[in-house]
């Protein structure tokens, strides 16, 4: 399964930890000796909106864009910011996704619906590896781990050696360090596992 | 020395080239996509950083180090050099000493701004030079070259980005820093200090033949160069544009301007000779495209190029080579998921209530924006900083005090420093009974929580005297004041109320730190009693992210809760509580 990809989109919910999980790929790409473009905008967009990151690898990055239908993997850390972004994944890509639905605002005003069946409907685009990310989050007891358990099942998919992984946790994350290799494990485990 | 690579973003590494070219003081104000510079900046203890409260003072600041010898700095977002234009149209005249550096940083596809105005004008407009780096490296080698170029030619440099290059993290390599050594003492000319008319009138022009200087040093400066290549397009290009066109055309030349202004006309001559169809590939104003041309070359750009948003790969080779591209569409039945007030935010109890008495909003630039979305729905206008205070008096103005009375103007804190102080010195002045809300979180919130004069502390971290915000706005001629705690909606209500009445210029001060601040006070999350729960929707009309819908009854995410109890104080069923139910800290 493992693969070389060179185009990540990462999407999310503002507040998930979207841009430091791009910056931890990012740098385990470097410490793997690529060049790296890690891309997003934030600012007002931050807040609660939707948000994403892009991260290219390769000899020679050029653009720190990635287009539409080039992804080589779509990690989103929420369904429906899965289904919003599907576009961007190429048909043979990959999509990690996880299982976690956040409604927003637009849903409780009720203007309108969350969307059903999200999985099947992401399945239509190209190979979908659903993660649990919430529920091995909260078992590490700290909900806030999500963003380290994506990026650790991210890491079961890819070529880089897991090493390279830790030294990137550990040039990235300021602090609980120990706590987000836990995080990271568990969310490279239930890859390899399932 | 061997230095590894590190991943720096564009501000990062901006921060980053004026720590190894020495410089000693930099100054701004914060604003997307260009807070970090400083934030980076502070965190070196050889520089002196600081938060000015507005950007005009930033730059004059700077002004000042270098008029003593120093290198200096000051950065801001693309409208904050709108601000900061005053003292660049005559530093420009005047004789500098140490490097002086200004920092743009503009944002094509507006991300995070009011508009999408090109900062590459300000260069022409103060006839100075512009540097435009296309990644991280460049960013920090460019920001030395520019104080060398404005030591040089006594000339301010622009250091022009986009939030594409701020906002990027690209391999640096790192240098030493090298020390800047400052003169012994600081002498000025007033010939050449001094901008009186009779000087000023000396200078200009100097400053014309600078300008001719710099275009002939430009035709051989290395941030200038041709790339050469094969096929019969040749590309005129800078900034992130560079990349995209290096992708999409590989093979083809390129003429890559790092220093964009002045334009190298004989370079870009020589340029022109060895390519069949000539392309000037920049985001937004056809600034270098119109140049060339006038230079009597036939030359492409916006005839297929947009002067909206910002470019990518595809969008080039589809206006280039007619390639089609697929468009990021996506499904439009999908629930929109755009930017709100946090949960705990103390600015939604002033809306609340705002939305409520229906009253008209004239709004600001920070957070509270967001106070324009649904449900609140209770901003009306949004020009610039410092804008909503004196749009109030002029409608009070036009329309006569009973006509305008449900007219009242927010603005936050960090924003009143910046440019609300002399709004409301007018309101006072020319007597208008116009009302103001000063949203105090404590911070400058939209922009990550960056210090300011109200909160104590400095850049560096270093304490500092906070302003007295009510002894301020007294000062200032206003006499009602009223302060309150948003969290607490009764009492803002009684405030708001009053407020609206006063037949005098009057302020209510509605003071909660932001909920995302370390120190904020916090509650722990609040629940819904399922069975208490009557499906009214009033919790709703708050607007809070963490307030969902579980069936048709209300329910909290405890993940996103702050605990702020506004939703409890609005049920009326008592189906809302927190832990430590009723708290408001």
């Amino acid at each position: 399964m493992e693969r070389r990809a060179d185009n990540f989109v990462l999407v999310g919910v503002g507040g998930q930890g979207v841009v430091l999980a791009a910056s931890l790929l990012a740098r385990a790409f470097l410490e793997a000796g690529f060049d790296v473009k890690q891309s997003e905008v934030h600012g007002m967009a931050q807040r609660g909106g939707s948000v994403q990151s892009f991260v290219r690898r390769g000899e020679t990055v050029r653009s720190p864009v990635v287009e539409p239908g080039s992804a080589d993997v779509l990690v989103a850390f929420e369904e429906l910011e899965a289904l919003r972004y599907v576009e961007f994944v190429r048909k043979d890509g990959l999509i990690v996704v996880s299982r976690d639905q956040i409604p927003p605002l637009s849903v409780t005003a009720g203007k309108y619906v969350y969307p059903e069946d999200v999985l099947p409907k992401l399945r239509k685009r190209a190979q979908v590896i659903p993660v649990d990310a919430r529920e091995i989050s909260e078992d590490l007891g700290n909900v806030r781990m999500v963003n380290t358990v994506m990026m650790g099942a991210l890491s079961a998919l890819l070529e880089l050696h897991e090493e390279v992984w830790y030294a990137a946790l550990r040039s990235s994350v300021k602090y609980a360090l120990d706590l987000n290799v836990k995080a990271f494990r568990a969310g490279r485990g239930s890859v390899l596992a399932g | 020395m061997i230095h590894l690579k590190v991943l720096l973003s564009g501000n990062e590494a901006i921060a980053r080239g004026a720590y190894e070219a020495g410089t000693s003081v930099i100054s701004g104000y914060p604003g997307t996509p260009s807070t970090e510079i400083i934030e980076s900046a502070a965190r070196y203890p050889e520089i002196y950083s600081e938060w000015a409260p507005n950007e005009k003072v930033a730059l004059e600041v700077a002004i000042g180090a270098s008029l003593g010898g120093a290198r200096a700095m000051a950065c801001m977002k693309h409208v904050g050099l709108n601000v900061a234009a005053d003292p660049l149209l005559t530093v420009s005249y005047m004789g500098i000493k140490g490097g002086l550096v200004i920092v743009s940083a503009d944002d094509p596809g507006m991300w995070s701004s009011q508009n999408e105005q090109d900062n590459r004008h300000y260069a022409r407009f103060a006839k100075v030079p512009l540097f435009e780096p296309s990644d991280s490296q460049e960013a920090k080698d460019f920001v030395i070259e520019a104080f060398r170029v404005s030591e040089r030619f006594r000339t301010p440099v622009i250091l022009r980005t986009t939030t594409r290059l701020s906002h990027t993290r690209t391999p640096v390599e790192e240098g030493e820093r090298t020390e800047y050594s400052l003169p012994p003492d600081i002498v000025l000319e007033p010939s050449e200090t001094v901008m009186v008319p009779a000087h000023a009138r000396l200078r200009h022009p100097l400053v014309e033949q600078r300008l001719a200087a710099l275009e002939e040093f430009g035709v051989t400066f290395d941030l200038n160069r041709i790339e050469p290549g094969t096929g019969d397009k040749g590309f005129i290009t800078s900034g992130v544009a560079y990349q995209y066109v290096k992708e999409a055309f590989p093979d083809s030349p390129a003429l890559k301007l790092g220093m964009v202004w002045p334009v190298p006309r004989e370079l870009v001559r020589r340029f022109a000779e060895t390519v069949n169809e000539l392309w000037v590939v920049e985001e937004l104003d056809p600034i270098l495209e119109e140049y060339v041309r006038a230079m009597g070359l036939r030359v492409r750009g916006k005839d297929v190029l947009p002067v909206v948003g910002e470019y990518s790969v595809s969008l080039l080779r589809e206006a280039v080579l007619g390639e089609k591209r697929t468009a990021f569409m996506p499904d439009p039945g999908l629930p929109p998921r755009g930017p709100v007030l946090c949960a705990g935010c103390p600015h939604r109890g002033v809306f609340y209530h705002l939305s409520r008495m229906k009253a008209t909003v004239m709004g600001d630039i920070g957070c509270y924006t967001l106070g324009v979305a649904p449900p609140l729905s209770a901003i009306h206008s949004c020009t610039c900083m410092g804008a909503g205070i004196s749009h109030a008096h002029g409608l009070a103005k036009a329309f006569g005090e009973e006509k305008s009375s449900s007219v009242v103007a927010v603005i936050g804190d960090s924003t009143f420093y910046h440019s609300g102080i002399t709004g409301l010195l007018n309101i006072s002045y020319n007597r208008s009974a116009s009302k103001v809300i000063i949203l105090d979180n404590s911070t400058t919130a939209m922009t990550g929580h960056q210090h300011h004069p109200g909160t104590g502390s400095t850049a560096m971290g270093e304490p500092s005297e906070a302003v007295d915000l009510e002894r301020l706005v007294f000062s200032l001629g206003i006499k009602w004041i009223r302060t309150v705690d948003p969290y607490d909606l009764e009492q803002t209500g009684v405030a708001l109320k009053a407020l609206m009445q006063a037949d005098e210029p009057a302020v209510v001060i509605a003071r909660r730190e932001c909920a995302l601040l370390k120190h904020a006070r916090r509650n722990p999350p609040f629940h819904v009693d399922q069975d208490l729960c009557r499906e009214c929707g009033l919790c709703f009309r708050l607007g809070c992210p963490a307030i969902t819908k579980d069936g048709s009854k209300a329910k909290i995410n405890p993940v996103l809760c702050n605990g702020c109890s506004m939703c409890e104080q609005v049920c009326k069923f008592g189906a809302i509580g927190g832990a430590a139910s009723g708290a408001k800290s």
